[in-house]
């Protein structure tokens, strides 16, 4: 009833074309927005902020950063691990080497670094496809590693091998180490999580998504209608790395506020993929929807026992969590193979036509 | 020229120095190779007939071996554990086909890669309520494996062969040709080789994908647990041997998704340079380099040949 967009006529092609054509939805996004930036900052206490808020959003950078990759340009990529922690350690070298510059510029610029070891260990996929390049992005993922652990320049030669972030300020409010607040970290996440969400948005809806999407589909048949395949998959990792190694320097530098090279462990490439797929390839609605769902969901199972009053050992939870994720994994691919954004999509649908079926 | 002399001869230099150490080196390699040959075997199995890209091999190694030692210690003899083990996996690829593959059919290969995430979370949590977390120690000798080793002088020294070795490369050998004879020489196996070509061709002569599956299934499960005792015995039985999974993946590829022989030989490979590698040119890096060498060697591979050494060529058609 709500939800209908009889009566809201368009007259200009711009304005047909655009990425929320219904007022519902530009209503909606409104909404959501005004609760990220007004709402959660006003009720939110740390273990919101903390626990949740920040973690999520900084995942859900690294899922649109990977379904750049491997939702819209059909590139599976295992090195997401290992190029959120050349953004991390990037980060850490740039503002040790200039410490007065802003360290936002800093979390910014060190996707570059990121983006440019991603185009490096991006150059066999023009060779290499499908799984045999998941595997080929592994190489990238343990030399990575290995760079971490075994170059102490790297971490600054700290004696625990881990990095120490270094307290940082934006116009004398601390924003970085152990005396920032977790409400001024939050809103920074939050601002370059939505600024990043926006561009990639106009990215893929323009000609360089619509060229990915096409190498996507058939990359033979791409370079036939004159896409230049060096270009677009090289770019691909590029712009992707360069959302992993922002969310890597965010997760250290924002979030943990001090990290060894086990963050950036296969585990974390692993469950960014989850995201990617569980939301949905080739959808940046489903990154957030991804994210949401294997972030918060073990947090919430692992709330559930001490909620109810069951006595049940943590280590049994946590076990317990682990076979439920497992199941709801499969559940959810037999489900909707298409990911979250596809049930959303045919919620929205159903929503149009109610109370009618079609 | 000092650092190019200690890449380009040194290594070489002291190969022929001490030729005991190379040999020693050689066989941990061709061992190591041999172990990782058998995990790719499970995955190339469940591969060709299905199209799966199986991540959960790596925990039904553990899973299969911490069965038969958990079976164990609750008293049951060590052959029964073993055939119990066998029914169970059994019950796993059926369950597996009914609850996973078949709601799932006609998806895109990486949907599939992603179920058998989901299948790993599952084991991994379920493993663990069961059997507990803490390691456990491999029956070997209860099934009759050998300990100790075996020393050979000469070479200008000594080479020391585990007995558990020897006896992992023979019944990796054994396995290796049973499962080659089974693929080409019986009905079933033709069967799966027919699956492997075309799902619908197969399916139009009548060869049912339903049984099949589980056959693959049960078929990697059997050699999931001939490699959680061979592995088990190396070291022990906990959850820590699942990333052996990710080592089989260079080899994997290096050898061709497809292939049964790319899976030996690609095993052999990755075994033997990572071990000559870490042994010979690893202190130049500070060591630690067996974690990406693998990796870096199919990488290196797979420039040249996409589709591995074995495996078959990608024909691309618009």
């Amino acid at each position: 009833m709500l939800y209908r967009e009889v009566g809201q006529y368009k007259t200009s092609y711009a304005a047909d074309m655009a990425i929320f054509p219904i007022l519902q939805d530009r209503i909606g996004l409104a909404a959501i927005l005004l609760i990220a930036f007004v709402v959660i900052p006003l009720v939110g206490h740390d273990f919101l902020l903390n626990t949740v808020m920040i973690p999520f959003l900084i995942f859900t950078l690294a899922a649109i950063g990977l379904n750049l990759l491997t939702g819209y340009t059909g590139l599976l990529s295992l090195g997401t691990g290992g190029f959120m922690g050349v953004g991390a350690y990037a980060c850490l070298k740039l503002t040790t080497i200039f410490p007065h510059v802003n360290i936002v510029i800093w979390v910014l610029a060190s996707g570059l670094f990121s983006a440019a070891v991603g185009v490096l260990f991006g150059l066999p996929s023009l060779r290499i496809k499908g799984f045999y390049l998941a595997v080929a992005t592994l190489a990238a993922q343990f030399f990575l590693e290995w760079c971490f652990i075994r170059i102490p320049w790297l971490y600054n030669y700290s004696v625990s091998g881990a990095i120490e972030v270094p307290l940082r300020t934006l116009m004398g409010i601390p924003v970085t180490g152990p005396t920032a607040t977790s409400l001024t970290r939050y809103l920074i996440v939050l601002s370059i999580v939505v600024v990043m969400t926006w561009v990639a948005s106009n990215l893929v809806h323009g000609r360089i998504g619509r060229t990915w999407m096409a190498v996507r589909d058939m990359d033979l048949a791409a370079e036939l209608v004159g896409i230049r395949l060096l270009r677009a998959k090289l770019l691909a990792f590029a712009v992707s790395s360069f959302y992993c190694g922002v969310a890597g320097a965010m997760m250290v530098f924002l979030w943990y506020g001090g990290a060894e090279a086990e963050v950036f462990a296969i585990d974390q490439s692993f469950l960014v993929l989850f995201m990617v797929i569980i939301g949905g390839l080739g959808t940046l609605t489903g990154s957030f929807f991804g994210a949401a769902l294997i972030y918060i969901l073990p947090i919430v199972l692992r709330e559930i026992p001490a909620a109810l009053g069951l006595p049940v050992h943590p280590s049994t939870v946590e076990q317990l969590t682990f076979v439920i994720v497992g199941v709801l994994i499969i559940v959810f691919l037999a489900l909707e193979p298409n990911g979250l954004a596809r049930l959303w999509q045919i919620g929205k649908q159903k929503l149009r036509v109610w109370p009618f079926p079609y | 020229m000092d650092i190019l002399y200690k890449i380009f001869i040194d290594p070489f230099v002291q190969m022929g120095t001490a030729p005991d150490l190379l040999v020693q080196t050689l066989w941990d390699g061709l061992v190591a190779g041999v172990l990782y040959a058998l995990i790719a075997l499970g995955f190339v199995l469940i591969f060709k007939a299905s199209g799966v890209f199986n991540f959960a091999q790596g925990i039904m190694v553990v899973f299969a071996a911490l069965t038969l030692v958990g079976l164990h210690e609750h008293g049951v003899p060590a052959f029964v554990a073993l055939g119990l083990t066998v029914l169970v996996m059994l019950v796993l690829a059926v369950g597996v086909e009914r609850l996973m593959l078949r709601p799932l059919v006609n998806q895109s290969s990486i949907i599939l890669f992603m179920a058998t995430f989901g299948l790993t979370y599952f084991l991994i949590g379920a493993g663990q309520i069961v059997f507990g977390g803490s390691p456990k120690v491999m029956i070997a000798s209860d099934l009759f494996l050998p300990s100790g080793a075996i020393e050979f002088k000469g070479l200008g020294g000594f080479v020391s062969l585990q007995k558990i070795d020897i006896a992992a490369v023979i019944i990796a050998s054994v396995m290796v040709g049973v499962l080659a004879v089974f693929f080409q020489r019986t009905r079933i196996g033709r069967a799966l080789r027919a699956v492997a070509d075309s799902h619908q061709a197969a399916l139009s002569v009548g060869i049912s994908l339903e049984q099949i599956w589980v056959i693959v299934w049960f078929a990697a499960g059997v050699v999931a647990i001939a490699t959680g005792i061979l592995w088990g015995a190396r070291s022990e039985v906990s959850f820590a041997l699942q990333i052996i999974a990710l080592k089989a993946l260079p080899v994997l590829v290096l050898g061709g998704l497809t292939s049964i022989p790319g899976a030996i030989v690609g095993g052999l490979i990755i075994g033997i340079g990572e071990k000559l590698g870490e042994f010979y040119w690893g202190p130049l890096l500070g060591g630690g380099i067996e974690n990406w060498l693998a990796y870096v060697i199919a990488l290196g591979v797979l420039v040249f040949r996409p589709q591995g050494l074995f495996g078959e060529k990608i024909i691309e058609r618009i």
